[in-house]
């Protein structure tokens, strides 16, 4: 596999972040390098206190590296200001979280319209048309004016996917985003995540769960702050296939 | 007429609204905050309720400063802005007690000396009063009996309802006769006969009445302008007081605006009259009834400040509720926070959807406000007659304020929500 050709969307290098609590300096990563290449379905996992958190923040620009390089898309997280960070994870980065975070007694089209409304290019008629298109394709297209504290853990999390897909992201970070679902949910959302790992969206997903990782193409391994197994997974199990064999429920 | 305007603006700034909601990222926020406001409404209308009262008292107390101030001036020049009072004594004030003598310096000669000289003099009437009961029959009831010249009836502007007015020979006479205001004859005579002819005993001198004043009802103070009786000046001055001097001359200038040249001419023939050296304080004082308006509109205004200010403070206090409810709604909504600021809300966004939620509470309240206090003021007048009057500019002023307060209170709550780090946010439990 020629890997040069490929174009690379992330590429962290040497990567530390150090923090201070009272009078001693954490090192929570030292020295992270690799790159993600466009397409790709990594599953970064490690123990708590691996780092992993920290390195999800990182890639997601919530935080700048101590020291290091971090380039999303060619572009240098390290010295950018918040507000440049801000615009940089609304055009850029799709997350999802692992209690979904949903907007309170707001229905699923306002919800996943969200990060299109913090970028004033996008008018409120084109607004509205992405959620819906986003939603469809997470298989909510009967669900759109359902309220959040209306729908199941499994919905809410599709409307959070939505909510990631819409912005038309180069990243979709999740972060264990099926830890709060039940083993049958959490493989109709790997069956999603793997639907758009095939139509070409590159995938990072945060887990401490090992049976994840078989789903996905690439399985990084934290271990105190460092890089300690990077391996690509040459043998993807099928999540649908998983799923038909999981007795259904009553 | 305010109110419609009012409610003009508010339906043209409520269309402006739903036109834009949707254009523009402030419409946007604008849309988030009221959805937030209403996603908690009887925690909006609490913060909401204090910035209600306080407007509301505001626009009470100066409705209410407003309209007395409105009264006593229509009042003051129903009774007629030409009118000028000459009074004995000078013009001290400060509670120094003063000589009585100082208080009969008004005379007979200073009376004709200002009927003879005076050119923009158009009418005159020496005053004396003598309180005291009027009788008749069984009835009796306490009254003023005015001292005057046939000229008072013009100065006042005062018409007599039944009967005729005193003549210039019962002046001369001291004849005891009198006209009699509505009050005493309702009193006197409450089986409705005419008074007219009759002969009642005032402070057991008896006197005939020989016309009733038209009903005047009761002025501003309060003062019932029909409990009185006119006589002759000299009348009073012989048969009821034995005195020689005046209490007061009434004189009413040619307009009002020669009322400044009445006032020095005036001046210059009492002076003269009274034979007072140039360098000799005047030992009369001379008020204007344009003068008299002024000093009671001052002081309405002044009671007017004091009412609003404190009503003024209340509004401070809510401003520090809404700041109140502010910070606890950032600290609720710390995960919505976190969340915006994944997707893409910088923190200036974050803190002027704060804002919003914070002005856009204090304006509702203040509208609220503002329709409560005219609602307040309506119900004033009607159930307890009190003169009220809603001036426009203070519903402008209100909003302005409630504006400023959202702001200021709201600024606070902002910052807390815009500083919060994106991480620790979204974590937040």
């Amino acid at each position: 596999m020629s890997e040069d050709n490929r174009k690379v969307v992330i590429e962290l290098k040497d990567v530390c972040r150090d923090f201070k609590v009272g009078d001693e300096v954490v090192h929570a990563l030292r020295g992270v390098s690799f790159k993600i290449y466009e397409g790709e379905f990594v599953t970064i996992q490690g123990t708590s206190g691996s780092g992993k958190s920290t390195l999800l923040n990182q890639i997601g620009c919530l935080d700048t590296p101590t020291s290091g390089e971090y380039y999303l898309d060619g572009v240098s997280v390290r010295k950018m200001g918040s507000n440049q960070r801000a615009k940089l994870r609304n055009r850029k980065i799709g997350f999802i979280f692992q209690n979904y975070n949903l907007l309170a007694k707001t229905t699923a089209v306002e919800n996943v319209e969200l990060p299109l409304m913090y970028n004033a290019k996008v008018k409120p008629k084109e607004r509205r048309q992405r959620a819906i298109k986003a939603l469809v394709e997470v298989g909510l297209g009967d669900r759109l004016e359902h309220k959040s504290n209306q729908m199941s853990g499994g919905q809410m999390q599709r409307v959070a996917i939505a909510r990631a897909l819409v912005n038309d992201p180069t990243i979709i970070l999740a972060d264990e985003a099926t830890g709060n679902l039940d083993t049958r949910t959490s493989f109709e959302m790997l069956v999603l995540f793997q639907k758009l790992y095939n139509e070409g969206h590159t995938i990072i997903f945060v887990t401490h769960n090992p049976e994840i990782a078989q789903y996905s193409s690439r399985n990084i391994f934290l271990r105190d702050g460092q890089v300690q197994s990077d391996t690509i997974n040459h043998n993807i199990l099928n999540a649908e296939e998983a799923l038909a064999k999981l007795p259904k429920k009553d | 007429m305010n109110i419609i305007i009012l409610i003009a603006i508010l339906v043209v700034a409520f269309l402006i609204y739903r036109r834009y909601r949707d254009e523009s990222l402030l419409g946007m926020i604008f849309k988030v905050a009221i959805k937030a406001l209403s996603n908690n409404k009887a925690r909006s209308f609490l913060s909401m309720l204090g910035i209600i009262i306080g407007v509301a008292a505001v626009i009470v107390m100066m409705s209410i400063g407003q309209g007395s101030k409105e009264a006593v001036r229509k009042n003051i020049s129903q009774m007629g802005t030409n009118i000028i009072m000459i009074r004995p004594g000078a013009d001290r004030r400060g509670g120094v007690r003063m000589d009585p003598s100082s208080m009969q310096t008004l005379k007979q000669e200073d009376y004709e000396a200002i009927r003879n000289e005076c050119k923009y003099v158009k009418y005159i009437s020496p005053e004396v009063q003598s309180g005291g009961q009027a009788i008749y029959g069984s009835n009796n009831y306490n009254t003023t009996a005015y001292g005057e010249s046939l000229e008072y009836m013009d100065i006042k502007q005062w018409e007599i309802e039944d009967g005729t007015c005193f003549t210039e020979q019962d002046v001369q006479t001291a004849a005891k006769v009198c006209i009699i205001g509505k009050t005493l004859v309702d009193n006197l005579f409450p089986d409705g006969q005419s008074p007219v002819g009759k002969t009642i005993r005032f402070k057991s001198t008896p006197v005939r009445v020989i016309g009733v004043l038209k009903s005047k009802g009761y002025n501003s103070f309060g003062m019932d302008q029909d409990n009185l009786m006119i006589m002759p000046y000299t009348s009073v001055m012989k048969r009821l007081l034995a005195q020689t001097y005046f209490q007061t001359i009434n004189v009413s200038s040619l307009t009002e605006e020669t009322t400044d040249q009445t006032i020095e001419e005036l001046t210059e023939v009492l002076r003269r009259s009274h034979k007072l050296k140039d360098d000799a304080e005047d030992d009369f004082t001379i008020h204007s009834q344009a003068e008299m308006m002024e000093t009671m509109s001052s002081t309405m205004d002044s009671i007017t400040i004091i009412l609003v200010v404190a009503a003024a403070f209340s509004l401070l206090v809510a401003g520090i509720g809404i700041m109140n409810i502010m910070l606890v709604s950032v600290t609720e909504r710390t995960k919505e926070i976190g969340l915006r600021m994944s997707v893409g809300a910088r923190s200036i966004d974050i803190s002027v959807q704060f804002l919003i939620e914070s002005i856009l509470i204090s304006i509702t309240g203040g509208l609220l406000g503002v329709l409560l206090g005219y609602g307040i003021s309506a119900l004033a007048t009607s159930l307890f007659g009190l003169p009220t009057s809603v001036p426009f500019w203070s519903v402008i002023l209100s909003f302005v304020v409630c504006t400023i307060i959202g702001i200021v209170f709201g600024y606070i709550p902002a910052q807390k929500a815009a500083n919060l780090d994106p991480i620790e946010a979204i974590r937040y439990e």
